[in-house]
């Protein structure tokens, strides 16, 4: 069992495929670990599964074969209500709630677990102030108020609202612009290794993965291609591999 | 125009309780199928099977000519008969297809990745029913309500046919007679009712829009 203590997330030959069992396998007997504090980045084109492989882990999808283990318990056998209050989660675009001020955004898992009010007051204000948002002039603002970073900044407030030990994250810094988009994975980087989260990190781009990344899984049709430490994933020689290490090179086709 | 003029004048009190009554017919027959319409548009959100049945229903009603209507509920037990109980009913029948429309739409149409983060977030359905697909909808539903009452308001002047009063009872009467100042006497606060409705109901909505 001492690999299920030390993996936080466990998939065991998972395959999913969508309805009634004739559809394609959208993920494809994937077996991995994400240990305890720390970031394995999902590496993968569109398609390639990676989003499903995230909603395996928090209950929004069962597997069709094999089994998902979160603290050494299948989702199946966790309330799928308290598996996922567990599990922070940031999307891109953010997925905010429009009608909710950004203090009522952050608040929602602290207020859906009964938290006192003073407490969950306290704990917006220590978020905001985490993610680099002044509680005094972000509180009350609305979504539509704010600049995609900025909304990307309260998505991770909320995630780690009521301080789940587990991150899922679906290309979350992916709308931005580029600068912006930089700037917030220095500062999410720094925040991750801060907090000791175990986060499971989808992206499309190379880059990313190789900056945030304690391990890296490369995905190909739902099927886990390549894995390795981010030091030594670009000497792999899987083609798919190769053809990520392409869109690396801004001189284009000289390789 | 004086000849309408002086006939409203003279008849002002019966033009005020037969628009009163008007008035009670409307908002009677919009609460039942409001009462009826957004609980059932709700139910139906994540059930396909009964979301086919209740809008088919609810759109047979609404194309079976009014005047049709009232006369197939007339012979009813304990719904029909002639008088305001059986113009209830089917005002309440014709406007409940824009409603359960509206409340469908206005609580399925919402961003897909607000519904994603909310469950992901660990709401339970009925959290997002009522915390974000309600309010995200409510502007849409209340839309519904808005085309309903135009055209409850509309619909009621024909229920003066089977006995129910209103403001049908002057146009049917200046039909009958041949008499413009009459008919017009019903036809002009019908036609007033319905524009100051979706005024005020079209204020409420665009308040109500969450952007």
């Amino acid at each position: 069992m001492t690999i299920v203590e030390q993996n936080l997330i466990e998939l065991r030959g998972v395959s999913w495929r969508a309805g009634d069992g004739r559809a394609a396998e959208i993920i494809a007997d994937v077996s991995l670990g994400v240990p305890r504090g720390k970031t394995v980045v999902l590496l993968g084109r569109s398609g390639s599964g990676k989003t499903t492989l995230l909603k395996l882990i928090n209950g929004m999808r069962w597997p069709s074969k094999g089994e998902v283990l979160v603290e050494g318990r299948a989702t199946r056998e966790w309330d799928a209500i308290r598996l996922r209050r567990g599990i922070g989660y940031v999307i891109q675009e953010a997925g905010l709630f429009p009608h909710f001020s950004v203090a009522e955004n952050v608040a929602l898992v602290p207020g859906l677990e009964n938290w006192p009010k003073e407490k969950i007051a306290a704990r917006v204000k220590e978020m905001l102030q985490l993610v680099g948002l002044k509680p005094d002039e972000f509180a009350q603002r609305r979504p539509r108020e704010l600049s995609g970073g900025q909304r990307q900044r309260v998505g991770v407030a909320r995630a780690l609202a009521a301080d789940p030990p587990i991150l899922l994250m679906d290309e979350p810094f992916g709308a931005l612009d580029p600068v912006t988009r930089a700037e917030l994975q220095r500062e999410f980087k720094a925040l991750a290794e801060r907090l000791e989260k175990t986060i499971v990190f989808v992206t499309h781009d190379l880059r990313e993965a190789l900056l945030l990344a304690s391990h890296i899984i490369l995905l190909e049709k739902g099927r886990v291609v390549a894995s390795a430490g981010p030091e030594k994933f670009l000497r792999l020689q899987h083609p798919e591999v190769l053809a990520f290490a392409a869109s690396l090179d801004v001189r284009g086709g000289a390789a | 125009m004086t000849g309408l003029w002086s006939f409203m004048v003279e008849h002002q009190s019966e033009i005020l309780s037969a628009t009163l009554e008007h008035v009670e017919l409307v908002l009677i027959a919009m609460a039942a199928a409001i009462l009826i319409g957004v609980p059932l548009g709700m139910l139906i959100v994540r059930r396909a099977k009964l979301r086919a049945l209740a809008l088919g229903i609810a759109g047979i009603f609404q194309t079976i000519p009014s005047l049709a209507l009232f006369g197939f509920l007339i012979p009813i037990p304990f719904i029909g008969g002639i008088g305001k109980r059986t113009a209830i009913v089917a005002l309440t029948l014709y406007a409940l297809l824009p409603i359960l429309r509206n409340t469908y739409v206005g609580l399925t149409e919402i961003d897909p990745a607000v519904l994603e983060s909310a469950e992901a977030m660990g709401m339970t359905q009925a959290q997002i029913l009522f915390r974000v697909r309600f309010p995200l909808g409510l502007a849409v539903i209340l839309a519904g309500v808005r085309t309903a009452t135009i055209i409850t308001i509309g619909v009621a002047t024909i229920a003066a046919a089977i006995g129910a009063g209103g403001l049908g009872t002057f146009i049917f009467r200046g039909v009958a007679l041949v008499n413009d100042s009459l008919l017009l006497a019903g036809a002009i606060p019908a036609a007033l009712l319905a524009i100051l409705a979706d005024f005020l109901l079209g204020r409420l909505e665009r308040r109500l829009r969450v952007t």
